[in-house]
C-alpha cells in the first residue's frame, strides 16, 4: 500500500518536470535579450514580446491594486468584526463560491459589466477589475490566515493594556499579519499574471502599435499571447518558438513570484516560532 | 479600621456603597478622582476595600460559571484565588478589568465596584478601567515589537510621545519589574530573544507601565520554572507596596508564600475567603480543608 502511495507522489513529480523540461527544451533558443527588450515584428512572427511583458506586468499590479485593500479590509471584518450569524456565513460562503467559479465566467463578467455596462471598453483598466475579481477570493483567503494567525493572546495583552478595538487592530494585528499578507499579495500577483480568460474579452488584443499609455487603452499579454500564437496566429507552426519563448518566460516570472512568497512566508514563521 | 475612620474624615464627600452616586455622568475612572468607598469591613479585611464584589454570577452561554461570589478585595494586598480547575477563579479574575466582554455570550449579573464604582455602568470608559487594571496572562505575551517598545506601547496608547518621558517611564517600570539590569543594554531588541521568565518579567512592566492601581495576574509562575517562579513571587512581594495583587494559581504553596489573604474557590461559588494564614491553618469549611490537604482538585 506505501509503495502504491509513493508510486503515485512519483507520478506527480514526474509529470511537473516533464512538462518543465519539455516548456524549457523548447522555449530556451527562443529567448535571448532582443526577445524581452523589441516589439514584434512581420506580424508576430519574428522580433521581441516586450508589449505582452508590459501588458501582463501592468494588468497584475493594477488587479492587485484593487484586490489587495479590498481583500484586507473584508477579512479584517470577517476575522476581527463579525460575530458567527447569518450574514457572516452568506458572506463566507459567498467567498468560497466565487473561488469556484471557472475564469472564463469572470471574462464574460467582465465584458458585461466593465466593458460594456461602465463604458470602459477593452482596456488595460477592465481587465485589471477583472483580474481583481477574480483573485479577491484568494486575496480574501490569505489576509484571513494572515489574521487567524496573530495569536489571540497578543490581542488581548493589547486591550488589557486599555488599547480600543482600533488601536489593537492598527497597532497590534496589522503590522504583525502584514508580512504574511504580503506573502497573499504576491500569490494574487501570479495568479493574475498567468490567466487568459479573464482578460481576453475585456484587454487584451493579439497587436498593438505602441505600448500602452493610458488605463483606457487596450493591451497586449503574455497568456492571451501565447493563445493567440498557437490558435489563430498568421503562421502557427512558423511561430512556435516563439510560443514556447513567451510560455518559458511566462513561467519563469510566475515561478519566481511564488518563491519569493515561500521563502517570504518561512522567514515569517521563523519569526513568530516563540508564540506556539 | 482605624485606617478607615481617618480615610473617611479626610476624604471629600464619603459615598456609602449602598447610596446611589451623585455625579454618574463621567466616570472617574481616572487618577486621584475617585472616592474610596468606605464600605463595612468584611470578614477578616480590615484595610480599605479596592475591589467589591457583590452577588456576581456569570454564564457562558447556558453554563453558569459563577453563582453569586460576594467579596472584599482589600487595597495593597496580595489576594489569591485558589481553587480546582474549572472552578471559575480565572473567568472570576478577568471579570474585574472585562476580559469577558470579548467572549461571545457571556452574560453577567451583579456588581463589581472599583473603588465604589461599578465598572459594568454603562458610563465606563472600558480601555480606561483597564489602564486601572492591569493584567498579566498565564503565557507570557510579549508583543512582536523591541523590549523598548513593549514597554512604551501602553504610554504612546494615551498619546505620550516626548521621548524623554517615554525613557524615564520605561526604565522605572523595567526596573520595578526587577529587569532593568538584564536588558539595559539590548533594549531595542526584539522581546522573543529574552527567556520566559524575563518574558514574563517584561510583561509585568508593560503592566505597570500605565501605573495601574491593580495587578490581575492569572496563573503568572504556571509556564516557568521553579527559578523564574521565585523571582516573580519576590516581584510582587515587591509590588505589593503601591498595588492591589489579585493572583489565580494552580499552586497552593505559592498562594501560601505570597497572599496576605486567599480565597477558596469551588464549581462557581466562593467557598472561603480568608487571610493567608488563618485559611491554610484554620480553615472554617470542610471543603477547603479538604481541597488544601489534597483531598481532591
Amino acid at each position: 500500500m506505501f509503495t502504491l502511495l509513493s508510486l503515485t507522489a512519483l507520478i506527480n513529480v514526474l509529470a511537473l518536470v516533464a512538462f518543465l523540461l519539455f516548456i524549457a527544451i523548447n522555449g530556451i533558443q527562443a529567448i535571448s535579450w532582443s526577445f524581452i527588450t523589441e516589439m514584434p515584428r512581420a506580424s508576430m512572427t519574428q522580433g521581441g514580446i516586450l508589449p505582452t511583458i508590459v501588458g501582463t506586468v501592468y494588468l497584475a499590479i493594477g488587479a492587485v491594486l484593487f484586490a489587495f485593500p479590498i481583500g484586507v479590509c473584508t477579512a479584517i471584518y470577517l476575522n476581527e468584526f463579525a460575530k458567527d450569524g447569518f450574514w457572516v456565513r452568506l458572506i463566507r460562503q459567498g467567498v468560497v463560491n466565487l473561488a469556484g467559479v471557472p475564469s472564463v465566467v469572470y471574462g464574460l463578467f467582465g465584458l458585461a459589466f466593465f466593458v460594456i455596462i461602465l463604458g470602459m471598453g477593452v482596456s488595460l483598466i477592465a481587465g485589471a477589475l477583472t483580474l481583481a475579481a477574480f483573485i479577491l477570493p484568494l486575496v480574501i483567503a490569505s489576509a484571513e490566515e494572515s489574521l487567524r494567525a496573530v495569536p489571540q493572546n497578543v490581542r488581548e495583552a493589547s486591550l488589557a493594556l486599555g488599547a480600543t478595538k482600533w488601536q489593537t487592530i492598527f497597532k497590534i494585528v496589522l503590522p504583525t499579519a502584514f508580512a504574511s499578507m504580503l506573502t497573499g499579495l504576491i500569490l494574487g500577483l501570479s495568479r493574475a499574471a498567468g490567466e487568459t480568460a479573464p482578460i481576453m474579452f475585456t484587454a487584451a488584443v493579439f497587436s498593438t502599435a505602441q505600448l500602452p499609455s493610458s488605463i483606457f487603452d487596450e493591451v497586449m499579454a503574455m497568456p492571451y499571447h501565447i493563445y493567440v500564437l498557437a490558435t489563430a496566429g498568421t503562421n502557427i507552426e512558423e511561430t512556435r518558438p516563439l510560443q514556447y519563448g513567451t510560455a518559458l518566460l511566462l513561467l519563469m516570472i510566475v515561478v519566481i513570484l511564488n518563491l519569493s512568497a515561500i521563502l517570504l512566508r518561512n522567514r515569517l514563521q521563523k519569526r513568530f516560532k516563540r508564540y506556539n | 479600621m482605624s485606617l478607615m475612620t481617618t480615610e473617611a474624615a479626610t476624604a471629600p464627600p464619603p459615598d456609602s456603597p449602598e447610596s446611589p452616586r451623585l455625579t454618574p455622568a463621567i466616570p472617574s475612572f481616572t487618577r486621584g478622582a475617585t472616592t474610596r468607598a468606605a464600605g463595612k469591613a468584611p470578614r477578616e479585611v480590615g484595610d480599605e476595600v479596592c475591589l467589591k464584589v457583590d452577588d456576581l454570577k456569570l454564564w457562558y452561554g447556558k453554563d453558569q460559571v459563577l453563582k453569586g461570589i460576594d467579596m472584599r478585595i482589600p487595597c495593597r494586598q496580595i489576594t489569591a484565588f485558589i481553587g480546582p480547575s474549572g472552578c471559575g477563579k480565572s473567568t472570576l479574575l478577568r471579570c474585574f478589568n472585562r476580559m469577558n466582554d470579548l467572549v461571545n455570550g457571556c452574560r453577567i449579573e451583579g456588581c463589581i465596584c472599583l473603588d465604589g464604582e461599578d465598572i459594568y455602568s454603562r458610563q465606563v470608559d472600558v480601555p480606561e478601567l483597564r489602564r486601572r487594571i492591569g493584567m498579566v496572562f498565564q503565557k507570557p505575551n510579549p508583543f512582536p515589537k523591541t523590549i523598548y517598545e513593549n514597554v512604551a506601547y501602553g504610554l504612546r496608547l494615551q498619546g505620550v510621545r516626548n521621548r524623554r518621558a517615554l525613557n524615564e517611564a520605561v526604565e522605572r517600570s523595567l526596573r520595578r519589574a526587577a529587569l532593568w539590569d538584564e536588558v539595559k543594554d539590548r533594549l531595542h531588541e526584539n522581546a522573543f530573544g529574552l527567556s520566559g521568565g524575563q518574558q514574563q518579567r517584561l510583561v509585568i512592566a508593560r503592566a505597570i507601565a500605565v501605573e495601574p492601581d491593580v495587578l490581575l495576574l492569572d496563573e503568572p509562575a504556571s509556564a516557568l520554572d521553579p527559578l523564574a517562579t521565585l523571582k516573580i513571587e519576590e516581584l510582587m512581594l515587591e509590588l505589593k507596596d503601591q498595588y492591589t495583587i489579585v493572583i489565580v494559581t494552580h499552586n497552593m504553596q505559592q498562594a501560601a508564600r505570597v497572599s496576605d489573604f486567599t480565597a477558596f474557590l469551588y464549581m462557581g461559588e466562593l467557598i472561603e475567603f480568608a487571610d493567608t494564614d488563618t485559611l491554610f491553618t484554620t480553615p472554617a469549611n470542610k471543603q477547603t480543608e479538604d481541597y488544601i490537604t489534597g483531598r481532591y482538585g
